[in-house]
């Protein structure tokens, strides 16, 4: 499959964009917290989730969406959401927690909404799939031809959510693509320990659905891949289960000890980073030089440079706006 | 001559942890089961160390499937065995509530007493730390509500090893609700409660029992868990203006000690109700109730309740401060009754 330039190059520059993003909340989270760490300090307290290495699921489908088609995501929401499209300004400022923010600062990091571009996502893991649900059965209802993608990571897909909704979208042949994140973890459960499957994509078949397998964090398999589930369900032929094989480059919340976890498997993860991978696929094909690249990628650090900056400049809710928007007005 | 022996201190959860292993190494039929309570010890460190004393057929890591897991722990229960499930933090109570109170605090009853259910589902609540809205309740009154299960929340560390224990052993399922706050963990806001003397030696602390705290004659404040230490704290600063405040530790919500409440009250004809719950069709109307219906006529000034104010737990620490009671709230809310 030969994949348009300009998709690349969006593939690209979003997951250098999503990469930075994190980094620069990584510090971010950090100030406060030391020399003692301490989960409730800092400028960004709470627990932090972070997607360093799993952008290739993100951008791989959301090629191929437009800002109709809807996105839930779970508790490590950044870069499916800086790929829908999420307002970076807002949705920076509401993990700051400010007034500015996607929520006014009631929501946080797990809790962000952007309905402009049908983006949410959540806390509690497989909670997002049924409302990816509910949006495709309105689309059916409507006579649009939206689809939704519901992205869980691979422990998700052991909850009862995840196979209610699945039988329900393939009974009422909704257009639903459920992207699994397999990033081998649920916190410190392996993979191996957690699923009577090797593979989430053989579950498709319990469901008369179809499915797919993702190796290695591909961006460009995961293009390929989700081209042909979102052709497929936008077309009407049903939902799709895609699973990725990714990597956590860090803890699974900021402040993890990651004592369950093999030494040096990060670092070794990093040595095949799908961000390099794709630059260098796209220096060997020659579609850009080394300059047009650098130059590129200082565009969208940039964007993220001022969205903090907009975060931080922001003010705070007042202490009583926390009676508000409890009820519609 | 006398020699003063150093008491054992330890955190809130290593005197959990400990209570679980000295039941299991008492009876082989009791055994751990729940998300990351394995390798991890359990996010919040309630079950810190077991896997390597007991290994992972009792000390069992699960996957992201709640109802699937505490529903085998009460099938395992009504087999004899003695499992404690944990519910990493209560707020994931929402997907697998029918196997809490349709199942497990209803089938001893449905059964006519003649199935039991000896297990505990253990639960980390509270707020505090800007967990936002789906990681920061305590919804002590939503489990306390339903009948057939005991409900417990203890608060410190002596507390909690005594009443771990007393629930394991307990023919009743019980919901042991454990604050994040209280445990002790480094990487939370370390506080002074957290750590306590604990004896090594087992021992139990009866369930349904509340503590009086403080002594004192003025007004009676009632609170669990972090707003018992918060009525401690906010007791010192009115001792200092000559407001003699008693603190009730509930520590257990069901059974609810009525009888240390009443005569409290009874003694110092002021109540105050705080908790870290909504307030509405909660604990501290239900304590108000209880007051009202037994000792109504010994109050001197209305009953006072500080509580959420109904609405979900905000992110924003400004917000999130505003709406969970702290120690300056109550000192300021006795001076205003006191003084009423
Ligand atoms: C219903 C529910 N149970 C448990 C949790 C606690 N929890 C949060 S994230 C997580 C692990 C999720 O693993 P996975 O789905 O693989 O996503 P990952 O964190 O690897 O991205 C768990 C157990 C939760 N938030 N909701
Ligand atoms: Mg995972």
């Amino acid at each position: 499959m030969e994949i348009p330039k300009e998709k690349l190059i969006w593939m690209y520059e979003t997951m250098v964009k999503s990469r930075y993003f994190e980094e620069q909340m990584e510090q971010a989270y950090m100030e406060g917290k030391a020399p003692a760490f301490n989960i409730g300090a800092g400028p960004v307290p709470g627990e932090m989730h972070l997607s360093n290495g799993q952008e290739p699921a993100a951008v791989g489908i959301c090629a191929h969406l437009t800002d109709d088609d809807t996105v839930t995501s779970p508790h490590r929401p950044h870069h499916h959401a800086i790929a829908k499209g999420v307002d970076l300004k807002k949705m920076t400022a509401e993990i700051f927690g400010k007034v500015t923010g996607l929520g006014k600062g009631k929501g946080g990091h797990m809790h962000l909404f952007d309905p402009s571009v049908k983006f949410s996502c959540g806390g509690i893991v497989g909670a997002g799939i049924p409302h990816a649900v509910g949006a495709v059965l309105t689309a059916k209802k409507r006579g649009t031809d939206d689809v939704a993608v519901a992205f869980i990571g691979e422990g998700a897909a052991n909850s009862g959510a995840f196979h209610e909704s699945l039988n329900l979208a393939a009974l009422w042949n909704l257009p639903l693509i459920v992207v699994v994140e397999d990033n081998k973890y649920g916190i410190s459960v392996t993979k191996e320990s957690s699923t009577a499957v090797e593979s989430n994509d053989l579950r498709a078949p319990a469901y008369g659905i179809a499915g797919e397998k993702v190796k290695d964090n591909d961006p460009m398999a995961m293009y390929e891949a989700s081209k042909r589930a979102v052709e497929r369900t936008r077309a009407g032929e049903g939902p799709a289960i895609i699973e990725i094989e990714t990597y956590r480059y860090l803890g699974h919340f900021q402040g993890d000890p990651e004592l369950y976890r093999p030494e040096g498997e990060a670092d070794s993860l990093r040595e095949k980073d799908p961000i390099i991978r794709l630059k260098n696929y796209m220096l060997e094909q020659n579609l850009y030089t080394e300059e047009e690249l650098t130059e590129r990628e200082e565009t969208v650090k940039n964007e993220v440079d001022q969205a903090f900056e907009f975060a931080r400049n922001s003010a705070d809710p007042a202490p009583e706006d926390a009676l508000q928007d409890v009820f519609a007005e | 001559m006398e020699t003063t022996k150093k008491e054992r201190m330890l955190t809130g959860n290593k005197a959990m942890a400990e209570a679980i292993a000295q039941e299991m190494e008492k009876n082989p039929e009791v055994f751990v089961l729940g998300e990351d309570v394995g390798k991890y010890g359990g996010i919040f460190g309630s079950t810190e160390g077991l896997l390597g004393k007991f290994g992972p057929d009792r000390v069992m890591d699960t996957p992201i499937s709640e109802t699937a897991f505490i529903g085998a722990a009460i099938g395992a229960a009504a087999e004899g065995m003695r499992p404690i499930a944990e519910l990493m933090f209560v707020d994931f109570h929402g997907v697998c509530m029918d196997q809490i109170y349709n199942h497990m605090a209803k089938i001893p009853y449905m059964s006519g007493g003649n199935v039991k259910l000896p297990m505990v589902l253990t639960t980390a609540v509270g707020g505090g730390y800007n967990d936002a809205a789906q990681h920061s309740q305590t919804l002590y009154s939503s489990f306390a509500h339903l009948p057939g299960m005991k409900v417990v929340a203890p608060t410190t560390p002596y507390d909690i090893k005594g009443m771990m224990t007393s629930a394991i052993r307990d023919d009743n399922p019980v919901v042991f609700m454990f604050h994040k706050s209280l445990q002790g963990l480094g990487w939370m806001d370390l506080i002074e409660a957290s750590v306590g003397h604990v004896p090594e030696e087992s021992y139990t602390v009866p369930l349904g029992k509340a503590k009086v705290m403080r002594e004192g004659k003025d007004v009676t404040i009632v609170g669990i868990q972090m707003m018992t230490v918060y009525a401690l704290e906010a007791a010192n600063k009115l001792a200092k203006e000559g407001i003699d405040a008693e603190v009730i530790d509930l520590r257990s919500l069901v059974p609810l000690d009525r009888e240390t409440i009443i005569h409290s009250v009874q003694k110092t004809h002021n109540l105050l109700v705080v908790d870290e719950d909504y307030r509405s069709y909660g604990m501290t109307a239900e304590v108000s109730a209880v007051v009202a219906e037994e000792a109504l006529y010994d109050l001197e000034h209305p009953i006072k309740r500080l509580a959420i104010p109904d609405v979900p737990i905000p992110y924003s620490r400004p917000m999130e401060n505003y709406v969970i009671p702290n120690a300056d709230a109550i000192y300021k809310q006795v001076k205003a009754m006191i003084s009423e």
